[in-house]
């Protein structure tokens, strides 16, 4: 790991990081923005699977939330790259690696939630799989927001000195 | 008492002391701050793109609110609360701070606009819940937008200004 952290802060766009002043404060707004972006259409997506909103159908919430979740995504992983490369020693934060992992499960979710909310939809009426659903929407808001807290992740370094 | 004064004595009280103080006071805050903050900017977005025509033109726009702003506002206590807390460590050098001072300011506009837009623009949203919004509401959405993204620039600016 540390040889990795030395050979990211070795390339140009690593030495540009350090050397542009407001490339950080740039990329770490977009990140949080995205962040948001990520967050909402998760919730909202949830709201529907929970049952507390039934105004629309599966298909229509999916259609509406899904791509923003996907495209967050993809600004959330440039971004973060960015970041980690601009400064490699958050590569031996334990929140960083936490923060990673986190994100496969978090990624399993929302694919289910993609597949389940794709078709007509005639899984609403079946009980059983209704209830895996909404478990799958409760799964995925836990596990982003989990991944978001990791971000800010020095308390784990406070913690364990 | 001038206001510098009073922002002394508030670093000194035990609140303040368990964020400046203590080994991971601030930094569970400012997590929890930030995870806040970004619930706060995504639930606000999701009315606003509503308002501007940009998102979710099948759903009425009653719908959008009723939904998304019971967790705008607790996520703001949240971020609010977090705040005021974080603010206490360091009272002295946030009231100092440019970046935070416009941060607050942008906050403030964002309040009055949603005034304005709650108590006037929202009244007649009968008339236009699931048809073409007015300009008086596509302007709030623009507004409310505009000033939350400010806001959150100058959030994370106000750690730079700060050494």
């Amino acid at each position: 790991m540390a040889d990795l952290a030395q050979w990211l802060a070795g390339l140009p766009l690593s030495q540009a990081m350090r050397r542009i002043a407001w490339l950080f404060p740039l990329l770490q707004t977009i990140h949080i923005l995205a962040t948001g972006m990520m967050l909402s259409s998760v919730i909202m997506i949830s709201l529907r699977l929970w049952g507390v909103s039934r105004t629309q159908t599966m298909a229509a919430r999916g259609h509406r939330y899904m791509p923003w979740i996907w495209t967050s995504l993809v600004v959330l992983i440039v971004t973060g790259v960015a970041l980690v490369v601009g400064n490699p020693r958050t590569l031996r934060d334990p929140a960083l690696q936490v923060k990673l992992w986190m994100m496969v499960p978090a990624v399993a979710a929302s694919l289910i939630l993609a597949v389940g909310m794709r078709g007509d939809g005639m899984w609403e009426k079946n009980r059983s799989v209704h209830a895996m659903m909404s478990l799958a929407a409760t799964a995925a808001f836990v596990l982003w927001l989990g991944v978001t807290f990791a971000g800010r992740g020095r308390w784990i370094v406070n913690l364990i000195g | 008492m001038q206001p510098v004064a009073f922002l002394h004595w508030l670093e000194t009280t035990p609140p303040a002391l368990f964020v400046s103080q203590g080994i991971f006071g601030f930094s569970a805050l400012d997590m929890v701050h930030i995870g806040a903050i970004c619930v706060v900017f995504g639930m606000i977005a999701v009315v606003d793109l509503r308002l501007l025509g940009i998102a979710s033109k099948d759903c009425a726009v009653t719908d959008i609110c009723r939904q998304a702003l019971p967790w705008t506002w607790a996520a703001f206590a949240i971020a609010a609360f977090t705040g005021v807390l974080m603010f206490t460590g360091q009272a002295v050098k946030y009231y100092g701070n440019y970046a935070f001072r416009m941060k607050l300011l942008l906050l403030l506009a964002a309040g009055i606009n949603m005034l304005v837009f709650q108590y006037i623009t929202y009244r007649g949203v009968a008339k236009w819940d699931r048809a073409a919004v007015p300009a008086s509401a596509r302007l709030a959405g623009a507004i409310s937008l505009g000033c939350w993204i400010a806001v959150v620039v100058y959030g994370r600016l106000t750690a730079y200004y700060m050494f």
